[in-house]
Parts: structure tokens; sequence; C-alpha cells
């Protein structure tokens, strides 16, 4: 083991754990398989409920001149319409920039922008007065497509760059080059519940809003700033969402924000749900991206210099853009060293909905360009695909990030690379591949293994805190609040394990509660994969806080040192003496000691400084690795995935179950963004693929009945909650090996070429690209000519 | 229970959750596709108690008649245990089968559909299909899949005879008209009566199984006031076969008349199983995917090159055209006010009559066909005598590709030189749209793709080596 590589863990991992690292169902398993679990449209509706829905803009550019909302307001049930001048407040939802208005004031800056909000005594009659109103708009030719962005210089914040070494320099004297673009596709979150929220006045300007959101401080910020009240006056609660994959980050401010403005004005409970067609055209999703990149190589595939441009389509406001694209950049060359390097990006403004947070955060678009790059290699030099991959991971002295973060680790990703290589046959099954492929038939199989490294952190450092509230109640039964949202990845069962291990009791002795602004202050959103890392160790000192007054009362008791006292098997012992945990919560509560305590955590190391271009802004990388193999009809262009490898590196799992639910789900996920889910946007700014009828993610009959997961169980190096790493996110990286595949399938029909083939890998763009390259065949000599720099054709956008 | 007109033509999803308070059963999209709202309808038909997976939130309320709703709250407590889980419901939670749990009722009712309905074994496959219209954007699938597998491998317990009794009791003889003449919802028992209706109200909504009708209400905010649904319609959902044709009543259900379609060809059933999802096909109609006229609707491309007849009736009066001359331009049928589709006809194949049709779609199951190609060839030996060729997707009707067909004859399986001028004249026979579905570039040239793969296959090219489901599953089978 060479010295600049941290794996000996200091082994604070080997006390028996009795909750940690087992199996429990997400904590609401049983309500969801009944119905009960309730979502905010399950809410029991106070009496009084009225009910919101907006008109939205139908051009995707211009000066709104006069709305006539006369027929709106003449409507049956209406009880209330109202607009930007209504807001009491600032009209302002942005989370940073200030640049996006709840509702349009003067410009329309996007198709389906809401311009009105009408209120009225049923969902229906709200959503049907609200197609009556009449938008005078002075419409312009909209700015849509990052062709038009970058034609027109618009953007939504400045340009940013950073790199190491001379990338120009080494581009120059490389023995190889190739260069090209990838169009990399956006993708619709389709949480299965849409974007909703109800809001109920209160007494003196307190608004409680009951919201579906993965931030519900910056739901609570937002609503405080558009009605002009102190935060103070504001709840937002969110019990659970019906996902949210970073849609309900910023994105649910919004609806919540009308919501409450309803209330306010109409002194009466209001609910916005948004129906799913709306949800698709007004709010924000992943960024698509376009990779302009040149490489520079020797015959081994090895990578001598990278220079590459992300262009993202942020839509029509900053949002989260900034830390997308910064996130886009950090993994612009995922797990590979490079030693003359520069990442550059543009944060395109364009006329259309501003994209935002998806599960990923631009990792998935930066690693997406890499590994084209290393395919494009590997066709270039006749070298299998994988060994260029091996070539080029972070090893000992070539571990410096393009961003100057040393990776310290990066033996754990080489290992679990050759660990997939031998167990998924790799070898065996690429010499079965180019078997098949030989016999030259219609059908063609591809495959593909790749790695993966996501820096886990906010790449802000201030988000990355947490807080939990514990109370202990005199029957032993345990109150576990935190400011983790839970939309489905587990996060409450996870913090509930970590609570219960503390206390050595039962998960069902605690008892997770709906995260509320009010109960744990100022949280950060749930996203970044660091919720169980923040909110565990936050819930965890808390339960530290009472356990030891417990303690301390316990020793009392006894007559015995503090040292003496533990807890297991929801029972206080010391030596041959125990009592039940409840036992001694009364005993705690008579002798007057707070059994209520706060806990509180700040990721430590992290030290990034965007305009210096120092310091670490990930804590630590987690890894994985998949191998995929598909199988595509070159005659129609459909494809399926036949067989998925996957080894994701997470720590010691909190929950093993939930990790595995996290990595299927994740990777499944990434393969629709790179297969099937096509955003379409028409001339008009109008999203064509508007409803799952149209935008098609997923189903069960995608994922192949051979899927075999592993983790590697082995203890993160830096002390997180257990030693786990978070795994929110990473899988869904693993997905660009069904992207890869693809092209190696493809690439077969014509060796040595280039394949040209944009994502998402629809059946036309396979179609297309295998037309292209049996027309093309005769020209593959010259892409293939060494030092010859050459483009590889981008696949026209349909 | 007995429903108001206004509330038999609300959706069944909204009366479930705003009349009745049951919240378990959700929106996630409110048109068909993403089965967050799947209910079970369990009623007597031809004698037989069956469990129907449907799509609430394009149901109208009144189209349960005559059936018991059963949801996500109503399975539990099997063998009278309270707060027991059904088996389904069991295996959920032990194999983390949900995760935000948002979709989680759906796919528990569209399983409890197949734990009640489903032969054992039931496959992975089977599974596959049954939760085709289930979206889950959490898991994954591959723990709903195992325990899918896990609650189905042991037959059903007895469902409660109770309700079997009870259904039986109520499959009546009556009209059903529930409102007024300027609003109401009418489901005739008889042709007759059902003439009656339309000579009526010629301006009223004529249902089948709402599967699109049910989107003009939900996206469209259309509120119906005069609705007459043909569920009902004593012997219109007849399927009878002779010696020379099959006939389907037009309201008979894909799913009830797939197992009738398959029977024509294999790719007549793979078409069909590929058609909507589970729910669609237990509520959508082979009249109504007609008479729809939809350009891209699956069943028309492959009965008109089975050369397939269309009955139209009128109160007595009959007629029968050629299924392509019902379809006149987009959206615009041949079908008169007043006027119905009564029953679709199709001649059996003769055997030296090969039929192959191919959907393209993004998604492989449950989408909307991009392209749909029917290949229907008569056959000497080796050569090809005669076609009849039909495509959905490539204009706007369902149109047999008449040029193409001209130079079918004479072409000689085994001579891939004498496929050329088919192939080239098919590329450039149609001028059809570019859309969000597909390019018109992408639709000429797969259009063209798939007379080849008809030819190649027809040649004797194993299906195992031409199709994607085909080799996946030989490749399985071998393991």
């Amino acid at each position: 083991m060479p010295p600049s590589e941290v794996l000996d863990l200091k082994d604070d991992t080997a006390e028996a754990l009795t909750v940690v690292t087992h199996s429990y169902p997400q904590d609401s398993s049983r309500l969801h398989v009944t119905g009960a679990a309730a979502y905010i449209d399950d809410i029991l509706e106070p009496a009084g409920t009225l009910h919101v829905a907006c008109g939205l803009a139908p051009v995707a550019r211009g000066t709104l001149r006069a709305l006539d909302l006369t027929n709106v307001r003449a409507a049956p049930e209406v009880v209330a319409v109202f607009t930007a001048v209504d807001v009491p407040g600032r009209n302002d939802i942005a989370p940073m920039y200030a640049d996006e208005p709840v509702l349009a004031q003067g410009r329309v800056l996007f198709h389906g922008q809401p311009l009105f909000a009408v209120v009225a005594r049923t969902r229906e009659a709200a959503r049907r007065a609200a197609r009556l109103g009449v938008a005078d708009i002075a419409a312009e030719p909209p700015i849509l497509t990052i062709d038009d962005a970058l034609a027109a210089g618009t953007r939504v914040l400045p340009d940013y760059d950073f790199g190491q070494g001379d990338a120009n320099a080494a581009l120059a004297a490389a023995p190889r080059t190739l260069a090209g673009r990838l169009a990399i596709g956006g993708q619709e979150h389709f949480y299965l519940e849409g974007q909703a929220a109800l809001a109920v006045p209160g007494e003196a300007n307190a608004m409680t809003v009951y919201a579906s959101t993965q931030d519900p401080a910056e739901v609570q910020h937002i609503v405080a700033r558009i009605l002009g009240v102190a935060e103070a006056a504001v709840v937002v609660e969110t019990r659970r969402m019906g996902g949210a994959f970073g849609g309900k980050e910023t994105q649910a401010s919004q609806w919540a924000a009308i919501a409450a403005l309803a209330a306010r004005l109409t002194n009466r409970p209001c609910k916005l749900r948004l129906d799913r067609d709306d949800d698709f055209a007004a709010t924000g999703k992943r960024h698509d991206f376009r990779a302009d990149w040149r490489v520079g190589f020797d015959d081994s595939g090895r990578l001598l210099g990278y220079d590459v441009t992300l262009n993202a389509r942020c839509g029509c406001s900053a949002d989260l853009s900034g830390g997308v694209t910064d996130r886009a950049m950090f993994h612009a060359t995922n797990a590979y060293f490079v030693p003359d390097v520069t990442v550059r990006s543009h944060r395109l403004k364009t006329d259309t909905v501003s994209n935002t947070a998806f599960r990923g955060f631009g990792g998935p678009q930066g690693i997406l360009a890499i590994e084209r790059v290393l395919d494009g290699i590997a066709q270039a030099t006749g070298r299998d695909a994988l060994d260029v991959r091996k070539a080029n991971l972070y090893r000992p002295n070539h571990d410096v990030t393009p961003y100057g973060m040393r990776v310290d680790d990066a033996a754990v990703l080489r290992e679990m690379v050759d660990d997939l290589e031998a167990s998924c046959g790799y070898r065996q099954r690429r010499a079965d591949v180019a078997a098949f492929n030989a016999q030259g038939g219609t059908l063609r199989r591809g495959l593909a293994l790749m790695p993966a490294q996501f820096g886990i952190s906010f790449t802000l450092a201030h988000m990355n805190q947490a807080g939990a509230l514990i109370h202990v109640y005199k029957d032993g039964s345990v109150l576990l609040n935190h400011g983790g949202t839970e939309m489905g990845q587990g996060l409450f069962v996870k913090v509930a394990q970590v609570v219960a291990e503390e206390f050595g009791i039962s998960l069902d002795a605690v008892r997770p509660t709906a995260t509320s602004t009010a109960v744990v202050p100022n949280a950060s959103p749930s996203a970044a994969s660091a919720s169980s890392d923040m909110n565990g160790m936050a819930a965890r000192n808390a339960a530290a806080t009472i356990k030891a007054r417990m303690t301390d009362i316990a020793a009392e008791h006894w007559g015995v040192a503090p040292q003496a006292i533990f807890y297991a098997q929801g029972r206080v012992h010391a030596g041959e003496r125990s009592m039940c945990f409840g036992e001694l919560a009364a005993l705690a509560n008579k002798a007057r000691v707070s059994l209520s305590a706060t806990g509180f955590y700040k990721t430590p190391d992290i030290t990034w400084n965007r305009q210096a271009r120092t310091g670490k802004p990930f804590y630590y990388f987690a890894f994985g690795a998949a191998c995929s193999e598909v199988l595509i009809d070159t005659l129609t262009g459909e494809m399926r995935l036949t067989r998925v490898d996957i080894l994701q590196d997470v720590g010691q799992s909190l929950n093993p179950a939930i990790d595995i639910g996290q990595i299927e789900g994740g990777f499944v996920q990434g393969m629709g963004w790179l297969t099937t889910e096509e955003l379409v946007f028409d001339a008009q700014g109008r999203l064509a693929t508007h409803a799952p009828s149209t935008y098609k993610i997923p189903v069960a009959s995608d994922v192949p009945a051979d899927l075999r997961v592993r983790f590697t169980n082995r203890p993160n190096h830096k002390p997180t909650i257990y030693r786990s790493k978070g795994v929110g996110e990473p899988p869904l990286l693993l997905a660009i090996s069904v992207y890869s595949a693809i092209l190696d399938a493809l690439h077969s029909l014509a060796p040595g070429a280039q394949v040209p083939l944009d994502a998402p890998a629809t059946p036309e763009r396979i179609l297309m690209a295998a037309h292209a390259l049996r027309q093309g065949s005769r020209d593959r000599a010259l892409t293939a000519c060494p030092a010859a720099a050459t483009s590889t054709p981008s696949a026209a956008d349909p | 229970m007995a429903l108001s007109s206004a509330q038999a033509r609300m959706t069944l999803l909204d009366w479930l959750r705003i009349d009745r308070g049951a919240t378990g059963t959700r929106e996630g999209c409110a048109e068909g596709d993403c089965g967050a709202c799947t209910v079970v309808l369990r009623r007597v038909k031809r004698g037989v108690v069956v469990n129907e997976p449907m799509n609430a939130c394009i149901l109208l309320a009144g189209q349960a008649h005559g059936a018991e709703v059963l949801t996500v709250e109503d399975i539990g407590d099997v063998g009278g245990q309270s707060a027991a889980l059904h088996p389904v419901q069991e295996a959920m939670v032990r194999h983390h089968g949900s995760q935000c749990g948002f979709c989680t009722p759906g796919i528990v009712m569209s399983l409890y559909a197949l734990y009640q309905e489903a032969a054992r074994p039931v496959s992975r496959a089977d599974v596959c299909d049954q939760l085709a219209g289930n979206l889950c954007r959490c898991t994954g699938y591959r723990p709903i899949i195992d325990a899918a597998l896990e609650a189905c491998a042991v037959p059903p317990v007895e469902q409660a005879v109770a309700s079997a009794d009870s259904l039986g009791a109520i499959t009546d003889e009556q009209d059903v008209f529930c409102g007024d003449e300027e609003a109401f919802f009418a489901a005739p028992r008889t042709e007759e009566a059902l003439a009656t209706l339309l000579a009526r109200y010629p301006d009223a909504l004529i249902l089948g199984g709402a599967t699109d009708a049910g989107l003009w209400v939900t996206k469209g905010l259309m509120a119906p006031r005069r609705v007459i649904w043909l569920g009902r319609v004593r012997d219109l959902d007849r399927i009878e076969r002779n010696a020379t044709e099959l006939a389907i009543g037009a309201t008979a259900t894909v799913a009830d008349a797939a197992r009738e379609l398959a029977t024509l060809a294999p790719d007549v059933g793979e078409i069909v199983r590929r058609f909507g999802s589970a729910q669609v096909r237990a509520s959508a109609t082979v009249g109504g995917n007609i008479a729809n006229g939809s350009p891209i609707g699956d069943l028309a491309p492959c009965l008109i090159a089975l050369g397939a007849m269309i009955e139209l009736a009128q109160g007595a009066a009959l007629r029968t055209l050629a299924l392509e001359d019902f379809f006149i331009a987009y959206k615009k049928q041949d079908r008169r006010p007043g006027e119905y589709v009564r029953r679709v006809l199709i001649p059996l194949p003769g055997n030296t009559l090969d039929f192959r049709a191919y959907k393209i779609s993004k998604r492989m199951d449950e989408d909307i066909s991009a392209v749909l190609g029917a290949f229907a060839i008569e056959l000497d030996g080796r050569c090809i005598v005669s076609a009849r060729i039909a495509f959905g997707g490539m204009a706007g009707t369902p149109l047999r590709a008449r040029q193409t067909e001209q130079q079918m004859p004479g072409i000689e399986l085994d001579d891939r030189n004498s496929w050329q001028i088919a192939l080239d004249t098919l590329v450039s026979e149609f001028a059809p749209l570019s859309d969000h579905r597909a390019s018109a570039a992408y639709r000429c040239l797969v259009a063209r793709n798939l007379l080849e793969k008809a030819l190649i296959e027809l040649a004797g090219v194993p299906l195992a080596q031409t199709r994607i489901r085909a080799f996946v599953g030989a490749t399985h089978a071998a393991k």
C-alpha cells in the first residue's frame, strides 16, 4: 500500500450493532400497502377548504401587457382570483438570485409559467375557471435550445472554469486526438405524487403549510417572503413525499406560496395540487447539456489532455443551476486522472422552465461526457473499453482531480473494478459478444463496464449542517424529529435505527415524526446524498445528550460509576442489575432531568473556495462500478438491457435492504434518462412530452431479470455515521454503462468508427446511428487516423 | 349503492376520493398511464366472477354499475383477522416493494387482480405484463416483481362467496337511465334500447371503455352531460367464430378478445399483449379502438392487413364495409350520426398466409406506437403471391401501403435482390409527420426495415435472431 493512500481504518466499527446495519422496511411500508399513508391530497381537509389552480402562459417569451380575468371571476364556484399585484411581500421565489416571480409580472419567462391563480370551492371548478383567462402578451421569438442560447450569448450566471496543467499544450503534443460533441437530454422527475400544498391560515399572520417538499425551511422562507411576514409566523410541515428526486427541492416553493397567498387572501384553508400536465409544464427538470470536447491520448488509450466545455441549459432563471453546473464540472473526469485538463462551463439562459436539481445534480452529465470520450478512445485504438478505463483510474501519484482535490482512497475503486470484472465474467462475455456480433445478424450485443466516483457533500459549505430533536417519554417511547425529509429513500428508518442503537432499544420504540420548521429550524434540504450522514449524526448527538443524563441517574440509582452503565435490548444495565429503558426514563423525570435534547452536526473538512479554485468541495467519495449488457435491433433501433451487475460502495451499510433499493432504483432511473425518457419541446417552446402518455419512464419489463447487486460494505475511511456512505445519488451514475453498452453494440457495425449517438439513446437515435455507421463505413479509416482531430457528428435533435 | 346522475358522470377516482373519502386510491396522471389509481372491479361475466384491474382516473363512476369496487382499503383482513394484510400486501412489505409508497396502492391492486385471476404457475413475464400499466419511480421494480412472484406462488385464498352471490343478484336485465333529459348516464341492456337512445340523443357521448374519452374529461375538462355507456348492451360483446371468420362484438374488451385474436396469428397476440396495459385492456373495447379513429390505434393496421370488415348499425339497419374504408381522414370516420360500430369481422387466415406485425415505440411496453406495421403475405412455396400491408403512425389514418403491395408479387424469399424494389418503394410511399414520438425520417426508415425484417423471417431466420424478445426469452430458457 503506497503511503499516499488512506485505507487503514481506525477500527471503531467492531462494536456489536443490533439495529444499525440490519435490514428494516421503510418506516411506513405497512401504511403504503394499505393506502393509509397520507400524502398532501389525502390529508383530511379542514372545513371550508378551497382549491387553487393556476392560469399558465401560452407563449414562451414576451411582454405581459394585460390579463383579462373577467370570465375567470364570473365562473361558477369561484371565490377569488389573484395576480402578481396581489402579492403582499416580494414577488420572488428564487432560492438565490431574485430572478423568478411566483406569478408573472411584466415578462413571460417560459411556456407554462403561472400568470394568475384562481380559488374556487372545488378543484374542478378552479381548473375550469383557470382556462378562461385571456392574456395579452406581446410575444417574441423564444430562445429555446443550447444552440440558440450560445448564438444569443444568454447566461443566467457567469461562465466558470478550472483545470490542472495546460490542456492545450497537452493536446498539441498528444500522439492521438479526438474531438466531438455530445448532446445530453434532460429528464423529468416524474415523482408519482405531483406538486401539492395545503395552506391553513391562523391568527396574527400565522400560516401553516403542509407541503410536499424536500426543503421545508426553504418553503417557509419563500412563503414568508411572499406574504411579507416573519419566518416565525410560518410553519411548514412535511410528513412524506410521494417521490421527489430533486424535483421538490426548490420547485415546491411556488405552489406552497400560491396556496398560502390564496389562504391569506380568502382567510380559508387552500389547497393546490397540480394536474400532471401542468406539473410537467411548470416545474424544472434535469438540465440538458451539450459537452464539446477534445481529448489527447496515447496508443494505449491513456489520457494525456482533456478540454471540455459543459453547456448547460438552465432555463429562464438561475435556480440551482450554479451548483448543478459546478457539480457537472467536478465530475467531468469521473474516476480518471488527466494530467492536463481544462473544464469550462456555460450556464445558458433560455426561455424555458428553469431547470433544477435532479438526483446526481449535474454529476451524471459530466460523467456521461467523459465515458463517451473513453468509449471513443477505445473505438479509435481498438482496445477494450474496460482496459482503457482501467488504465486511467486514479492511482498513486496520479490522484489529483481537475479541481485540485486529492482522491486519497482511490484504491477502493480500483479493487471494486477488478472485483466486478471477475465476478461478472467480463472477459468471457466480451468474447461471447464479439463472436455473436461477428455472425453479422441484425441483432447486436453490447457490453460495458464502468466505474463511478461521486463526491459527497453540498458544495456550498454552509449547507452541510443538520439538526435533530429527540424526546424520551416516561414510558420509554422515543419521539424523533430531524431536519431531513422522507421521500421514499428510507431516511426516517435509517435515522430511527441510529437512535434505537444509541439507546439500546428496539426500532419500534422510536417514532419518526413529520419534518417541521417549528421543530428543527433552518434545516438544509434533503439532498446531495448527505441526509443520513448529517441527520443521522445530529440525531445521534441528541440521543447521546439524553443518554448521558439518563446514565447519571442510573449510576446514582445503583450507586455505580456512569462508565458501568450500558444500554441493550430495551434495558439499562449495570453489571447484573438492569431495568427497562422506560423505568429509567420515569426515574429521570421524577428526578427533574430533561428528557428532551437537540442535536446538531456540521460536516467537517469542506474547504472549497470557488473563486480561488482551491480546497475540498467534498468530505468523501462514494464509488461504484457496473457492467451492463444490451441487445439492439439494428433494423428498428429497439434495445433491451439483458443483464446488469452492480457493485456499490455504501461504506458500512446502515440498512442493507434500503441501500439495495436505492441502488436498484437509482440505476433504473438513470437507465430511463439515457434511453426512453425524452423531453421534446416544440418550436414555440411548448413541452410536447407533457405526461406519462408521451414521456416514458421505465416499466417493469425494462428491468432485466438478470440484475445482480452487491455492495462492498467496507467502512467509510471518514468517520461518518457508523462509517456509512451516501447512497441516494451515486447509483444513478452507473446507468451510463447502459449507454456505453449501446455504443459498443453499434460499434460492431463499423469497427474503428466513432459512433454518432446522443442521449437519450431512443430507438430512433439508435437506428439513425446504425444507419449512419452502415452508410459511412467506407469513411471509417479517416476517423481512426492517428493524430487527426476529427469530429464525431452529433445526432440531429428531433 | 345508487349514484346520482352527476356522480355517475364523474370519474370513479373522484367519486372514491372526494365523495367517499377513500384516499388510498391516488391520482398520478389522470390519463390512465401511471396506474396509481388502479382499483379492481369484481363482476359476473358470462356467469363467472372476475376481478379486473381498472384505472379509476379515466373511468366514469357509472361504468362500475353492477360491479363491486375493490380498493386497497378493502383487500386486507383475509380470514377475518383484523389488521391482517392480504398476501400481496404482506409480500410487498417483506420484499421492500415500496419506497415513497404513492404508487403502491395501485400496484397492490394490479397484483391483487393477478393473484385472483392468474393461472399458476405465474411467471416473471406474467408479472411484468400485469404491471406494465403501473409506474414506480423509486424501486426499479425488482422487489415488486419478487413480491408478486412470492404472493402468486400459491393458489388464491377463496374470495368471499357472499360477494359472488350478491354480485349475481344485481346482474339484472334492466336498462339503466340515471338523470334526466338534459343530463344523464344511460346504460341500455339491449340493442333496441340503445337504438332508441341514439335516435333520441344523437349528440350523446357514446362510451365504450372510456380509455380515451376519459381524458376528454380529465384533461379537456369536458363535462359530458349525456352519456350512453355500451358496457351493458347484451351480446354486443359477443365473440363468435365460424369456419371462415372471427366476429368480435364492438364492446368486447381487448382483454376478453385477446385469446381469440391471438389465434389469428402469433403476432396479433403479441400486439395485443403490448396494447396499453392490463388496466387499459380490461376496459378498452375492440370497437372503441376502431371507432375512435386514431391513426395510432394498434388493432386497425393488423385487422386491415388481415382483410377485416366492419359492421355498423343504425337502428335495425346494418351495413358492412372494408375496415380501411371506414377511416376517411385524421379522426374522421365513415360513421353517420346515431350509427355505432357493431362488430368487426375478420377472415380466418388460410395456411398459405403468413402474418407478421411489429409495433415500434419509444418504450417496449405500455407505449403508443410510433409506427405499427402489419404484413399479410400469401405464399406459394418460397415465392410471394400477394400481400396486404398496413401501417399505423404513417399518416392521419391507418393506411395500406398499396404501392408497395404491388411490388410484392414475385418476390423470391431466397433472392434478396428481388426484395429491393418493394423496400425502396416503401421507404418513400408515405409522408408521415415528425412529432414527439418519432421523426418522419425515422418513421420512413423503420417502415422499410420492418418489411425487410418480415422478409428475413419469412425466409426462415429464427425469431431468436431477429427479435429482441425472442432472443431474451431463448437466452433465459437456456439458463
